[in-house]
């Protein structure tokens, strides 16, 4: 489904992304990992035409999309959520739905019918009246996914849609992404927390410091010693297997 | 209910006999109707813009010079003035906003704009420079001068109706969604889809086209247009007054906006005559709105009703 090769991105002297590869298979649930500042929204904005990446193709569906706009992407079917929630404050939820199903229909009937169809499915159903600035922190992720799901495309990028959730609301989510998959919608999905992780992913990239350090599965990530040092410091995986 | 009382009232002055009372109703109906035109980019896209007169003399240069240098009927003055206006709009939106140009930027680029315009038609023989253009008179429905008030008031009100009609196309359909999505927050919106260039340009040459029939009408009320009247920065300003204290982005905000602006006026004028009173009252009326009313006085209806 999309075929990402050799992504690089300079901020200055800052290496943010180098030389990223990653394969999305149709129908899976792929997911990318890392530590605090390690390339992931970055690597993001560029598959999603928000920046131009200075080396490397993003190729979707077999057409090279590297360096268009990201509106001509979502229109190939490629959407995004943002990490730091989005809304259009001033207008409803609904309305805020709306525009991403006006993506595949003018007529505005057929595109409020969709956008109601797509805030229910995802529990908003009893805020689609009220104003979006109104909605909680989940409420805010719930709307970043649904207004994107209402552009019904074929890949979905989520950056980090649990952050900042409580344990129920994160169970809710997992359900709601298992649901999305299960509807034929690829997901590739930025995310930290490793239960979420090994409940949804099929494959795992894992990111730091711009550079891809490790692949596979939820489990064999888990127990990778590069991982488990890139996130708790050099020496760190010896440490956990002498006191084990 | 809002809109059977305000048509009641707009059909107020075709009953009344004096002429001074009509030409109140019908400057009123001018402000709301530029307001409107101001409103449809400026408060359904965000597209704040110091210099919408930029359009409105363009519409009114247009109708003077075909009448005066190509001898064509000025009705004609409003298909081109339209087409003119949406061009220019069209120019200054693509060049903008391919530059990725908004909010305070974009403001100083209209404002830049109307003044290079003025500019120009002061110091072109095509304009006939800062002499300005009269219109030789001849009276007749048939060559777009009114002898009646009343019948000048017909033609703004009917501008009045098409500009809202717009405004409320813009809240239903989806090009108004997509303009307002852009608004609010464009990387979300382009994220969904939205082509910000198309739109927003879209967006700004419909305001212009409208806002240059408006220089028409004017051209054939007064009978002379010079570069000042045509694109002084006095009736861009009026146009973003009307809009803002009526509620930018609502369907009658404008018109709200231009019947509390010639009231204030009006009442002002009959007490304080001292020259700069006006322009210094409206600053304060401005701040005022914009302090307790973001949303004008449309949004304070709406609070009301909800409340
Ligand atoms: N526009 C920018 N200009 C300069 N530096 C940037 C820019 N965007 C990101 N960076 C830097 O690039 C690095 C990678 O940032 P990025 O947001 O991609 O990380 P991340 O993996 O998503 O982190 P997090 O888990 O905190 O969201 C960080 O050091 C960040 O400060
Ligand atoms: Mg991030």
């Amino acid at each position: 489904m999309l075929e990402v090769r050799g992504l690089s991105k300079r901020f200055g002297g800052l290496h943010a992304v180098r030389d990223v590869s990653i394969d999305v298979p149709a129908g899976a649930i792929t997911a990318l990992i890392g530590p605090n500042g390690a390339g992931k929204t970055t690597t993001f904005a560029m598959i999603a035409g928000f920046i131009r990446p200075d080396a490397g193709t993003v190729v979707l569906e077999g057409r090279d999309v590297t360096g268009m706009r990201p509106d001509r992407i979502a229109e190939a079917g490629m959407v995004r959520t943002f990490q730091i929630t989005q809304p259009f404050a001033g207008l409803s939820v609904m309305e805020n739905i709306r525009v991403g199903a006006y993506l595949r229909t003018a007529d505005t009937g057929a595109a409020t019918a969709q956008a109601r169809q797509v805030g229910e499915t995802l529990g908003l159903g009893a805020m689609l009246d009220r104003p979006a600035s109104a909605l909680t922190v989940a409420g805010r992720k719930r709307l970043e996914v649904a207004r994107a799901l209402a552009t019904r495309p074929k890949l979905l990028l989520l950056d980090e849609v649990m952050a900042g959730l409580n344990p129920a609301e994160i169970a809710d989510i997992v359900s709601m992404i298992q649901a999305i998959r299960a509807s034929g919608v690829t997901i590739l999905l930025i995310e930290h927390i490793m239960q979420a992780i090994a409940a949804l992913a099929d494959h795992v990239y894992v990111l730091a410091q711009g550079a891809l350090i490790a692949e596979g599965t939820p489990r064999a990530i888990a127990n990778d010693q590069a991982v488990i040092e890139a996130y708790l410091g050099r020496g760190a995986a010896a440490r956990m297997a002498t006191h084990a | 209910m809002k809109a059977v009382a305000l048509v009641v009232l707009a059909l107020v002055p075709f009953a009344l006999p004096s002429q001074s009372m009509v030409n109140i109703a019908m400057l009123t109906a001018f402000s709301a109707f530029i307001g409107q035109c101001w409103n449809i980019s400026g408060g359904f896209g965000g597209l704040t813009s110091f210099g919408h007169a930029v359009f409105f003399g363009t519409g009114a240069y247009a109708v003077a010079i075909l009448q005066t240098r190509y001898g064509l009927n000025p009705w004609l003055g409003l298909p081109v003035g339209f087409v003119a206006g949406g061009l220019v709009g069209a120019a200054i939106g693509a060049a903008s906003f391919r530059a990725g140009l908004r909010g305070s930027y974009f403001a100083l680029v209209t404002l830049a704009f109307a003044e290079v315009f003025r500019i120009l038609s002061n110091s072109l023989d095509f304009t006939r420079g800062g002499l300005g253009i009269n219109i030789p008179l001849g009276m007749g429905v048939g060559n777009f001068q009114f002898a009646d008030r009343r019948a000048t008031y017909a033609v703004v009100l009917g501008l009045l109706v098409l500009a809202t009609l717009c405004a409320a196309w813009l809240r239903r359909s989806r090009f108004g969604a997509r303009l307002a999505a852009l608004r609010e927050n464009e990387d979300a919106a382009q994220a969904l889809g939205v082509d910000l260039v198309r739109t927003k340009t879209l967006a700004l040459a419909l305001s212009g086209g409208l806002t240059a029939l408006a220089g028409v009408v004017y051209t054939q009320t007064y009978l002379y247009i010079d570069p000042t009247i045509a694109f002084g920065s006095e009736r861009s300003v009026e146009m973003l007054l009307v809009a803002m204290i009526g509620g930018a982005g609502t369907v009658w905000g404008p018109i709200l906006g231009a019947v509390a602006l010639h009231i204030v006026a009006d009442v002002s004028r009959s007490f304080i005559s001292t020259p700069g009173f006006a322009p210094m009252l409206y600053g304060v009326v401005l701040l005022v709105i914009i302090g307790v009313l973001p949303q004008g006085m449309a949004g304070l209806w709406e609070r009301l009703r909800r409340a």
